[in-house]
């Protein structure tokens, strides 16, 4: 457990950080957010102290941080920051053994070690150890750099903007990687970032400030659905019924029970349809390569015909989507039902609109009647326009 | 050709010219017959008394001690106006090395006579003061061009300042530190040759005698060689640069 009690930090005149206090508790993710210049990374960077606070006390585990050695310290907490700040002259496997270095681990640990970070952060050991930084992808590199803060297994890991510098699929498909190392791993977390969708994604609490003062600090719920100010109100924005569906993943609401074929096209009519909407094609393997449209094949079109081919990578959700992503993407694409497929691609099952739907109007009966407005006025499908 | 490829074949480039030059340097008759040609009225067109070959190293003595000493004084106090300890003593210091350069080595031999008397002892501190700026100016910037993020980086892992000085900010400042060490070596083997002004000796040697008894084969022998010298040591700078600079580096 992180707690901060009348944390303060005064650069002369200017109040960074104006007694902040704050618990973190074992295993969770609290996300600081605010607007810029608010404090956000000076409050972070006092845990570790890379700064010393003014006034205030600082405990991990019931522990004044102010009592150890500030490079004990350190290496006790993980460390990830927006410019990575891989060692350029070092491979990956060096970056991140770092820290078990100074730690003095045997060479065989440390190796061991570094294989197994590489694959939980989704890298192929073989192929990335021995590659130098400035051969990575931004997004490679910040998956090493999370591994490199991982390294010795601290129980704390301090994070700012960790996925602020890379393209929006990226930054999805990081935080995706995130949440799974973070089920696994069960770090204590403090993440600073800019953005919303991206705290009520990965927060198990928020802590909103505002120059220097702690504004809010709830569960993304709460956040929303209790704002303390209008401030808090006007940051989270407008569409919080929308916000809310970033809380939840496709896995809570999709259907497993779908009709797929390894055979092609050439053995589905009708009555292979049973009751789905679709019928999945799939390879060998299972994994995606389209579908046919049972309502279209009910109207006397050839299989072949009523088919849609399509990449897996652009046309479906993973179970760790959020239903605010997989809902932007059925829109994109005109979709009223998406499939759902693992990270290589094979069909695990779909998520449907009406199902999101009913998570929205679970919550908020107005913004469901919204949608049913805007979204189910849609072209459905793959534009064959029933609604026109 | 592979990185790797490619600094083994730049290494042995400079060292083909290095033995290529200690050859040339030891064929005394080779150097006679030359300067014959060239100046065929002369009576003597070899500087007599001692060989080229004996020349090249005293004058590879003088540039040695006081590049050594450059670099032995030069890059720690770089590195030390760097530190948070000498950030205050930033300005002096580039003032000085910046006024050691621009006053004339000729003048400091001149002032060094009286105090340390003719030879080795007036040239080494005249062109370790002249080869100070380079060194000095490129060990700051190579230094605070290591982005700061890098720094922190290291700090928050709980690297101390001393690793990380040594481990990070040093090998990636290499290059530009290496750079300055190179210009620095290069200017001083041709500048070592007014340290024969004060009895120091060297490829000074034929270059002042000639001019005082009108032999311009003199000035010629000691000129050429004291040139292809500086060739020489500059492409094996260049090479020690390239394998300096860490693998991940390189473009
Ligand atoms: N070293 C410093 N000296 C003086 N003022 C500072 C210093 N570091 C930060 N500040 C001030 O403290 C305040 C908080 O800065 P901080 O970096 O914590 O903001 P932030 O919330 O992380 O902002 P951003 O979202 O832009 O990263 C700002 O007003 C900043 O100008
Ligand atoms: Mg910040």
């Amino acid at each position: 457990m992180i707690r901060l009690t009348e944390v303060t930090k005064r650069y002369g005149e200017t109040l960074a950080v104006d007694r902040i206090s704050l618990e973190v508790p074992t295993g969770e993710v609290s996300v600081l957010i605010g607007p810029s210049g608010c404090g956000k990374t000076t409050t972070l960077r006092m845990i570790n102290r890379l700064i010393e606070p003014t006034s205030g006390l600082i405990e991990i585990d019931g522990e004044d941080v102010m009592s150890v050695s500030p490079e004990e310290l350190r290496r006790r907490i993980g460390y990830v920051i927006q410019s990575v700040g891989l060692f350029p002259h070092l491979t990956v496997a060096e970056n991140i053994a770092t820290v078990p270095r100074l730690l003095g681990w045997k060479r065989e640990r440390i190796a061991s070690r570094v294989r197994e970070l590489l694959a939980v952060v989704g890298l192929e050991p073989a192929e990335y150890a021995e590659k130098y930084p400035r051969q990575l992808s931004g997004g490679q590199a910040q998956r090493v750099g999370v591994a490199r803060a991982l390294a010795a297994d601290p129980p704390v890991l301090l994070m700012d903007e960790p996925f602020g510098a890379v393209d929006p699929l990226t930054r999805e498909r990081l935080q995706a990687a995130f949440e799974r190392i973070q089920r696994e791993v069960r770090k204590t977390v403090v993440l600073v970032t800019h953005d919303v969708d991206e705290a009520i994604r990965l927060g198990d609490r928020i802590a909103l400030m505002r120059t220097g003062r702690l504004e809010q600090y709830d569960a993304p719920e709460a956040l929303l659905d209790h704002p303390a100010s209008k401030f808090v109100h006007d940051f989270v924005g407008a569409d919080r019924a929308l916000k809310r569906l970033g809380r939840v993943r496709v896995a809570d609401v999709m259907r497993t029970d779908v009709v797929m074929t390894a055979d092609g096209t050439r053995k589905i009519d009708v009555a292979a349809c049973s009751g789905g909407r679709f019928v999945y094609l799939v390879d060998d393997d299972g994994v995606l390569e389209g579908w046919v449209d049972c309502r279209v094949l009910a109207a006397g079109t050839p299989a072949e015909e009523a088919g849609t081919r399509v990449d897996w990578r652009e046309a479906a959700a993973t179970p760790d989507t959020t239903l605010k992503d997989a809902l932007s993407q059925m829109l994109g694409l005109g979709f009223r039902d998406l499939a759902v497929v693992d990270d290589r691609g094979r069909l695990l099952g779909e998520v449907s609109l009406r199902a999101i739907e009913q998570t929205m109007s679970g919550s908020d009966a107005h913004v469901s009647n919204l949608a049913e407005g805007e979204v189910l006025g849609a072209p459905a499908d793959t534009g064959e326009g029933e609604v026109e | 050709m592979s990185a790797t490829g490619r600094r083994y074949a730049s290494a042995a480039g400079a060292l083909a010219l290095v033995v290529a030059f200690a050859w040339l340097v030891a064929q005394q008759p080779l150097w006679e017959r030359a300067l014959s040609a060239i100046f065929p009225g002369s009576a003597n067109p070899v500087y007599p008394g001692v060989t080229l070959a004996d020349l090249v190293v005293r004058h590879l003595a003088i540039v040695g001690f006081s590049s050594g000493l450059t670099m032995l004084v030069g890059i720690p106090l770089g590195v030390w106006v760097t530190r948070p300890s000498g950030a205050d003593f930033r300005e002096v210091v580039a003032a000085a090395v910046d006024f050691g350069q621009t006053f004339p080595p000729i003048a400091v031999l001149a002032l060094m006579v009286p105090i340390l008397g003719f030879g080795l002892g007036p040239a080494i501190v005249a062109l370790f003061l002249y080869g100070l700026f380079p060194v000095v100016s490129n060990t700051v910037a190579g230094i605070e061009g290591v982005p700061r993020t890098l720094v922190d980086a290291a700090r928050g892992m709980g690297m101390g300042r001393a690793r990380i000085l040594l481990t990070l900010e040093v090998p990636l400042a290499a290059r530009v530190i290496m750079a300055g060490v190179r210009t620095s070596v290069v200017i001083n083997i041709g500048t070592a040759t007014v340290a024969a002004a004060v009895g120091a000796g060297g490829l000074g040697d034929p270059i002042i005698r000639g001019i005082n008894v009108q032999n311009f084969a003199y000035v010629l022998q000691g000129a050429t060689a004291a040139a292809l010298l500086a060739v020489v040591a500059d492409s094996l700078l260049a090479v020690t640069e390239r394998l300096l600079t860490p693998r991940g580096l390189e473009a």
